[in-house]
């Protein structure tokens, strides 16, 4: 199936290619554009992105498999990016990880059946003065214990920040 | 010339201050004033007071910023400059907040700058998780577009500064500056060749300057009392202050903005409140986990300090077994770094073999895949010092982490190679017994 961007989309992409000498690095943007409007970069999206920057398929392939952030299938609507490197390891962040993947009935790189939570373990998030912490769209969650993770989750539950919150 | 104190807060004088990223608050403080001034310089004067002031990258590598901004060409038609704002070190916290809480500053320091470089099409790459900082810096930058302060004829001088924020989508090898100069053009992150140096050949062919967050961030204060009064503020050949970012296990963890004077000890006994549940120090990363650890003893009485890491004779060099210092090149040792500023403490209780491992999975995981000793070396150093730290060991497995990663060091494309394995040799050499202990208990 043929998808296509939205209009807000469009008018997004054709000024972003303004600001650059070619329309090739507005393929992050519009690749995190079209992962915001279809839920994930499936074959048709990638196909999307490449027909409206003109650009060959492999080129926007190459480019939607090397970051981690672009995903090839879907995926909960809310992100939990919970990191486990080393500041938050030394203040029990696997163990807070653990206590989300209890919570959400999942493991990490899941997504939980009713299509609300996907739970990541994330590599350093800047935030290690907080550790452990985890990123949620434009949410951080520092210094969180295990006992907090419930309360975390109902929270989410009312206010979900997906990633696409800023796209 | 007053050198600085505890107190000296240049780039993050507006921390907690929920108000200061509004341009109306940020311009009610002072700000865009040194702008003013600067447009009304010449580009090349600038550069002089920058060259003058001692200011450092403050990324990671400690270049010096005015030398930096001086390879580009004489003759140079079309310059850029480029933020790193991809910040993704373990332990590094500062540019995100630095962001947050003052975006304007950020974009004050790049249209001085790119005045300086005489450079009209500018960038901010950030990295994609930060997704808070983006919608800040975004708002932030439309503001200063709509006060002339972007755009073409900015405050009606003649001068064309654009600045478009280019978002990252995860990848911690963008935070090298080739990378990351292919991912603001749509590749993959993949680094470069060099040379050329992206001062020469940056960007869509254009030469180029990356810099810092924390780096642009100081340029107008160099600009507003000078050159000579900045480097005056820290020692040796390293001028301002220094943001430092707390992490582990020390009772008040934090992200601070301390002379370069101040030494590990008294930075974890009188800034952060000492070491949690009245244990000892362990071990301490400097600035980052791409850099070699120091241990207790008087390496942590030296200053943190760009040269005094790399010189100070009480920072014992890193080994590649016992009996052969690792060489650097030209045989230089190696001792530790400053880097990015990320210090890392860790108590007495604490499992160093499992807490390497941590590094090498980090390291395993974001290897570009490019090059053939760090894309193998790095999954090997993440499965055998996983191994030893779950115990299961072999007798061997000491010597060969160190051949992986002397085999990494010195022979890749880009510096990552590099980071994975000076950490790696850095903890062999410094606490050798408590991965020989681990390795015991199984034979036992």
């Amino acid at each position: 199936m043929s998808l296509e961007f939205s209009a807000d989309a469009q008018k997004k992409i054709a000024a972003l290619c303004e600001r650059y000498p070619t329309k090739q690095p507005v393929v992050m943007a519009a690749l995190h554009l079209a992962q915001k409007e279809h839920g994930h970069l499936s074959d048709d999206a990638l196909k999307l992105v490449a027909r409206t920057l003109d650009l060959p398929y492999a080129h926007v392939y190459g480019v939607a498999t090397f970051y981690t952030m672009y995903r090839r299938e879907p995926a909960g609507k809310t992100t939990i990016r919970m990191c486990t490197n080393i500041s938050c390891m030394l203040r029990n962040g696997y163990e807070v990880l653990a206590a989300f993947e209890q919570k959400l009935g999942i493991k990490k790189g899941d997504s939980t059946t009713d299509g609300r939570f996907h739970l990541v373990e994330e590599e350093c998030i800047a935030a290690c003065a907080n550790a452990p912490c985890a990123v949620v769209g434009t949410k951080y969650y520092l210094d969180i214990t295990t006992e907090q993770v419930g309360k975390i989750i109902d929270e989410l539950k009312t206010s979900p920040h997906p990633e696409s919150e800023v796209v | 010339m007053a050198t600085a104190d505890r107190n000296t807060k240049l780039v993050s004088a507006r921390f907690g201050n929920e108000g200061a990223k509004s341009l109306a608050t940020y311009e009610s403080m002072g700000g865009y004033a040194v702008l003013r001034k600067a447009l009304a310089m010449r580009p090349e004067d600038i550069a002089t007071e920058v060259k003058t002031s001692n200011l450092r990258g403050r990324g990671g590598a400690g270049f010096a910023t005015g030398v930096k901004w001086g390879f580009v060409p004489k003759d140079a038609k079309t310059v850029h400059l480029v933020c790193n704002a991809d910040e993704s070190e373990p332990g590094t916290c500062k540019d995100r907040e630095l962001i947050y809480w003052d975006p304007h500053l950020l974009i004050e320091g790049m249209i001085i700058s790119a005045h300086a470089l005489r450079a009209q099409k500018n960038y901010i790459y950030i990295r994609g998780e930060m997704m808070r900082e983006y919608a800040v810096l975004q708002k932030a930058v439309e503001e200063a577009y709509a006060r002339g302060y972007l755009g073409k004829n900015i405050l009606g001088t003649g001068i064309t500064c654009d600045l478009t924020v280019h978002r990252g989508a995860g990848a911690y090898i963008c935070g090298e500056e080739t990378a990351l100069l292919n991912s603001l053009e749509g590749l993959r992150g993949q680094p470069r060749l060099k040379p050329p140096f992206p001062a020469v050949k940056g960007a869509f062919g254009n030469p180029t300057i990356v810099n810092n967050v924390e780096t642009l961030m100081n340029v107008p204060f160099i600009v507003d009392k000078g050159g000579a009064w900045f480097a005056g503020l820290g020692p040796g050949r390293s001028g301002g202050t220094r943001m430092l970012c707390v992490s582990g296990h020390v009772n008040k963890p934090g992200v601070f903005e301390l002379p370069m004077t101040i030494t590990f000890r008294q930075l974890i006994d009188e800034v952060c409140g000492g070491v949690w549940k009245g244990r000892k120090v362990k071990a301490v990363i400097p600035g980052g986990v791409s850099m070699p650890p120091l241990d207790n003893s008087d390496e942590l009485d030296v200053p943190i300090e760009f040269d005094a890491l790399q010189t100070d004779e009480r920072i014992k060099p890193v080994m590649v077994r016992p009996g052969q210092q690792f060489d650097l090149g030209g045989g230089r040792m190696l001792r530790t770094m400053a880097g990015s500023g990320g210090v890392v403490v860790m108590d007495d209780q604490t499992d160093i073999p499992k807490a390497t491992w941590r590094i090498m999975k980090f390291f395993a995981h974001e290897s570009c895949g490019q090059c053939t000793p760090c894309r193998e070396g790095t999954g090997w150093l993440e499965k055998v010092s996983r191994r030893v730290a779950e115990g299961n060991g072999k007798p061997d497995d000491l010597d060969l982490l160190a051949s992986i990663a002397h085999g990494i060091a010195g022979n890749t494309i880009c510096a990552l190679g590099d980071a994975a394995a000076w950490p790696m040799l850095g903890f062999l050499t410094k606490f050798r017994a408590d991965f020989e202990a681990k390795i015991k208990r199984r034979a036992a």
